[in-house]
């Protein structure tokens, strides 16, 4: 007796043991993938797109290759997902979630063919989760109160973060720009509100943040170049033809004449609208859309500067520095909050102009400026920065942090051990390897480093067994040292994250015992 | 195919173009369907229970579900045979009437198939087997509700509910928090069910995700929420004590629905269409700022203009709120939906205690929530999770609960699970079978072997020896003549349901058990399968 097919055509099923083999392989060759790239020594991928100019990325950072990457395992997409969420979260520490969440797998593998039920390892890495984040949140440092120190533990944040990217030449110089551009932000996380500018030329030490803010655009011709104690209205409105938005409206007419005269009248409502605009008693104008060649003129015979085709985030940011409100009508000129600044001027960097606002008043948005020799560079680089952007301003709400190196991992590892001896059952199997998945983590950043990691992780948990030690990996002396006396700490935020995440995908692909595959949708034949 | 001939010898076609068609007729029919039919539960079976399995299915634009709910699996499988897509329309049915038990209905429904393959082989006639069937599954519903047990509760004692949705979310992967999700489950289904009716309208629960945070920040809002933000970057982020304006008009001049042009052939025309124009504008705007609403929700988008006047006069707005969750909004705020600005009153707008936006993580992601409501009957559940498809999963599994929770009210009698209600079934179809003279008692007693599967499912996707752990719990059920002793899954140590809280509602069980049998009755009466052969 046949059995007839249940499935369409292409689709395909794979049950218990293949399923599951096909998902623990599938993860674990993503994370082998970006293995190579954790740590402060860790190596950089080059991306080639396959569109159109088959641009090139190079980067470090685990979430931009992950997405960048075209995969068909579904097991793999699991952690290509936790990984950009990672990126959307907290910013960082998108390689290390795959990199865990991989060496969960890679044990949960071994447990497996020793014939544990999945469950059971699920029920074990739970606790054992639960148990690391304890440890965690037991040592966590919390310098709040304290200003001064909080400014360093962020310093200090921002370097650990930089020092495994492209950055990590300039990373003082970079984390302290990062960190001046947070504090900028006065807890807000909109990180919108920074802007990167990217000049290509100059090196990356030539890159600066400024305490004004820099718009990416060249002043109308004829206009004043330097404008002192500006008042500044920023607008969304539309300076070409002013549309009649009453639908259905056109124009008809019978004679040559009419046209003039029609035109004539087109041309007195931009002149009136232009004169509205004046009368807010301003000398900088600034546009969301286009100001055609009419106003533009109008505008430097007022002697006003104007700003044509901001972007909208320009014009926000812009909004925001200033203190003025985006306007699009401009009827009421008394009550339209304008905006102010101390000076505009015409900058160059490298071979553009741009506009330079300084003196604002706000201030709550902010310019960094990026140099460096290619665009590649400069790319790259602008990730770099944003990681450590947004790590920083998720520490400013949540100010917490850890030591690095290698160190939350040792003494969750510490912990998660002892639980395991404690746990009576199969379960204790899983906790213990666990424990082993976390030590993975030093292992690979001491293995990057071309460090002999079974000797220095054995030291170190060595250290680890004595109270409050603060041991890590040094990778750059290449030894076990004291992690607070050198600077390297993290965000407990990112951590958590890291823990948490990895464990809910390795608990969600453990969980999987069939796979089945539909047929993939065809795509209409164009011939 | 045998040919037929009329009186005069020609050959009638009964079939067009026979020889392009498949056709199965009689035992061959139904063998091939009573495996397709089993084939489709096998897949289905790991995946019953607290210790089930998931299935992981990728789409056909390569998108990846990971789901334990039975009604999901089917769906997302690409199926193409006749008959399994019986069973896949079995357990939607099962998810839309009940909304929970999708996995343990095909099961079932698995389970009859197979004991009808053996009654066929005995050569009993397929009919008499449906028959029998439809017999033994009347007695099973019978003895269901005699064992089924009444829970008494309110709004402040809802402990009961709290147990039921557990025992549903704990095979779901959201175990590791079922507590806190059982508890929103069922705090929401309270705060919009009618007691007095008895019923529940379940659209005005809103369940909402974002991925980010952990599945313990899942939370309750008394409210709705909002995936939009303020339509002017300046405007305020927060509003207390808001007066809400909903409109379904756009901020725009007019567009009438009959086609008519404005011809401007005068300057003159031009100026006053201009004007118009701008006095229009301030109107809408004026319009809401004179029956004192502080926040404005509009369906359509603004135009420019008008987005700065309003921003101007310290109108907040919320543009391009889609159609469903204006209805919420309305219904949270006690507000109504005003299609015209002329028609817009004090009296039409919304309340709402408070109103802020939130921002999420790095990305520039914020959200409205719409609190303290003057009529809280509308209520969001806000899921977040570490990945995608651990809040789509988290999504399907809050819905079961609170389909479950709704059941409950509906009907407040429970039955114990763990596969105590099937085997207490399971003996008491097994005692009325020697009742009944004729074929069907054979069929009975199948239903009754087939009863035993569900439980015997459960053990054996819990790691325990199936048929032993099956008998010793029959036997004990049958000593002690007590309904509660179901399948240890979670190895507590004790088979009482009763102390492992482990709950189902009545009218679940009820349906599967009838839906079961009514398909399997369907596939069992098919004797002939005539289709397309491919090529």
């Amino acid at each position: 007796m046949p059995i007839d097919k249940i499935f369409k055509d292409d689709a395909s099923e794979e049950k218990g043991e293949r399923a599951r083999m096909a998902s623990f392989i599938g993860a674990m060759a993503v994370a082998d993938l970006v293995k190579s790239t954790l740590g402060p020594k860790g190596m950089d991928k080059i991306l080639q797109s396959t569109g159109r100019g088959h641009s090139v990325t190079v980067t470090n950072d685990g979430a931009t290759i992950l997405k960048s990457l075209h995969i068909d395992n579904p097991a793999a997409k699991v952690l290509v997902d936790i990984s950009k969420v990672q990126d959307d979260e907290v910013g960082d520490g998108t390689t290390s979630v795959v990199v865990l969440a991989g060496e969960l797998l890679r044990e949960a593998e071994k447990l497996v063919t020793s014939k544990i039920h999945p469950m059971t390892i699920i029920a074990g890495y739970r606790m054992a989760a639960e148990c690391a984040r304890d440890a965690l949140l037991k040592r966590v440092i919390d310098n709040k109160e304290n200003a001064e120190k909080f400014r360093s533990d962020l310093m200090k944040i921002a370097m650990t973060t930089l020092c495994s990217k492209i950055l990590s030449q300039d990373k003082e110089h970079f984390a302290e720009m990062a960190v001046d551009a947070v504090f900028r932000l006065k807890g807000s996380t909109n990180l919108e509100a920074i802007q990167i500018i990217k000049k290509p030329g100059g090196s990356l030490r030539d890159s600066f943040l400024d305490e004004g803010f820099i718009l990416d655009k060249k002043i109308g011709i004829g206009q004043p170049k330097r404008i002192e104690n500006a008042k500044i209205l920023v607008a969304n409105t539309a300076m070409d033809t002013d549309k009649v938005k009453i639908y259905g409206a056109r124009v008809r007419v019978d004679s040559m004449a009419k046209v003039a005269q029609i035109e004539g009248a087109e041309k007195e409502k931009m002149k009136d609208k232009v004169n509205k605009i004046l009368a807010h008693g301003i000398n900088c104008f600034v546009n969301r859309q286009l100001i055609y060649n009419f106003p533009e003129e109008l505008f430097a015979d007022a002697g006003v500067l104007a700003i044509e085709h901001a972007d909208f985030e320009g014009i926000e940011r812009l909004g925001l520095v200033t203190g003025g409100e985006i306007a699009s009508t401009f009827d009421n000129p008394e009550s339209v909050k304008l905006g102010h600044c101390k000076l505009i001027e015409e900058i160059m960097i490298g071979e553009d102009k741009l506009i330079h606002f300084s003196g604002v008043e706000m201030g709550q948005a902010c310019s960094i400026v990026l140099r460096g020799a290619s665009h590649h560079v400069l790319d790259e680089a602008e990730r770099s920065l944003h990681d450590a952007l947004c790590v920083l301003s998720q520490t400013v709400n949540d100010s917490r942090v850890l030591l690095g190196g290698g160190w939350p991992e040792m003494v969750m590892a510490k912990e998660v051990d002892e639980l395991a001896r404690k746990t009576a059952g199969k379960k204790s199997h899983a906790i213990e390897a666990f424990s082993r998945a976390l030590v993975a983590i030093p292992t690979t950043i001491a293995d990057n480093a071309g460090l002999d990691s079974a000797e220095l992780v054995a030291q170190l948990r060595a250290e680890h067994h004595n109270e409050g030690c603060n041991a890590g990996i040094d990778v750059i002396s290449g030894a076990v040292g004291d992690m607070e006396e050198r600077g390297i700490y993290e965000a407990f935020k990112v951590k958590q994250a890291v823990l948490l995440s990895a464990t809910e995908a390795a608990e969600m692909i453990l969980r999987v015992d069939e796979i089945i595959t539909c047929a993939p949708r065809r795509r209409e034949d164009r011939m | 195919m045998a040919l037929a001939f009329d009186e005069f010898g020609r050959p009638f076609i009964i079939l067009r173009e026979q020889d392009q068609k498949t056709r199965l007729r009689g035992i061959d029919a139904q063998k091939a369907n009573i495996a397709a039919g089993k084939a489709v539960a096998r897949i289905l079976r790991s995946s019953l229970g607290p210790k089930g399995m998931d299935k992981m299915l990728q789409g056909p634009d390569g998108d990846v579900t990971i789901t334990n709910d039975g009604a999901t699996i089917l769906e997302q499988m690409d199926v193409d045979n006749q008959i399994a897509k019986l069973m896949v329309e079995l357990s939607r049915s099962q998810d839309y009437e009940i909304g929970d038990g999708t996995t343990g209905v095909v099961v079932m429904a698995g389970a009859l198939l197979e004991q009808a393959e053996r009654q066929l082989d005995r050569g009993i006639h397929p009919i008499r087997v449906a028959e029998g069937y439809e017999m033994a599954s009347r007695v099973a519903v019978e003895h269901l509700e005699r064992i089924s047990q009444k829970f008494e509760f309110d709004n402040d004692n809802y402990e009961p509910l709290v147990q039921t949705c557990m025992t549903t979310l704990s095979s779901k992967i959201v175990n590791r928090c079922k507590r806190s999700l059982a508890e929103i489950a069922v705090k929401a289904v309270l705060a919009v069910a009618d007691l007095e009716r008895k019923d529940v309208n379940l659209d005005l629960i809103k369940i909402e995700g974002k991925v980010g945070g952990n599945l313990e920040d899942t939370e309750l809002i008394y409210g709705i929420l909002v995936d939009k933000d303020m339509s002017h970057p300046q405007m305020p982020k927060q509003i207390e004590d808001a007066h809400i304006a909903i409109l379904t008009c756009p901020f725009e001049p007019p567009k009438p629905k009959t086609k008519h042009k404005v011809d401007i052939d005068t300057v003159e025309k031009f100026e006053t269409l201009r004007k118009q124009e701008q006095q229009y504008f301030d109107e809408m705007v004026q319009k809401c700022k004179d029956v004192g609403a502080t926040l404005v929700i509009c369906q359509w988008g603004f135009d420019d203009e008008a987005n700065h006047l309003l921003m101007h006069r310290n109108l907040p707005a919320v543009r391009w709120v889609g159609g469903v969750e204006l209805e919420l909004i309305a219904i949270a705020t006690g507000g109504r939906i005003v299609p015209r600005f002329q028609e817009l009153t004090a009296e039409k707008l919304g309340k709402a205690g408070m109103v802020r936006e939130k921002s999420f993580g790095t990305t520039k992601e914020r959200m409205l929530y719409i609190e303290h409501c003057a009529n809280s009957k509308a209520v969001t559940i806000f899921i977040r999770g570490g990945n995608k498809m651990m809040i789509e999963e988290t999504k399907r599994s809050i819905h079961d609960a609170l389909c479950v929770a709704r059941n409950l009210i509906r009907n407040k009698s429970i039955v114990y699970g763990g596969g105590a209600a099937e085997i207490a079934c399971s003996l008491a179809v097994d005692a009325a079978a020697d009742k009944y003279p004729g074929v069907e008692q054979y069929a009975i007693r199948a239903f009754a072997e087939a009863l035993d599967s569900v439980p015997m499912a459960l053990a054996e996707n819990s790691g325990l020896q199936p048929i032993e752990t099956l008998s010793a719990v029959k036997s004990q059920q049958l000593k002690e003549n007590i309904p509660f002793y179901g399948i240890d899954c979670n190895d507590v140590g004790t088979n009482d349901m009763r102390e492992q809280n482990v709950f189902e509602t009545l009218i679940g069980k009820q349906q599967q058990i009838l839906l079961a049998t009514q398909v399997v009755k369907m596939i069992l009466k098919i004797d002939d399968v005539i289709s397309n052969s491919e090529y």
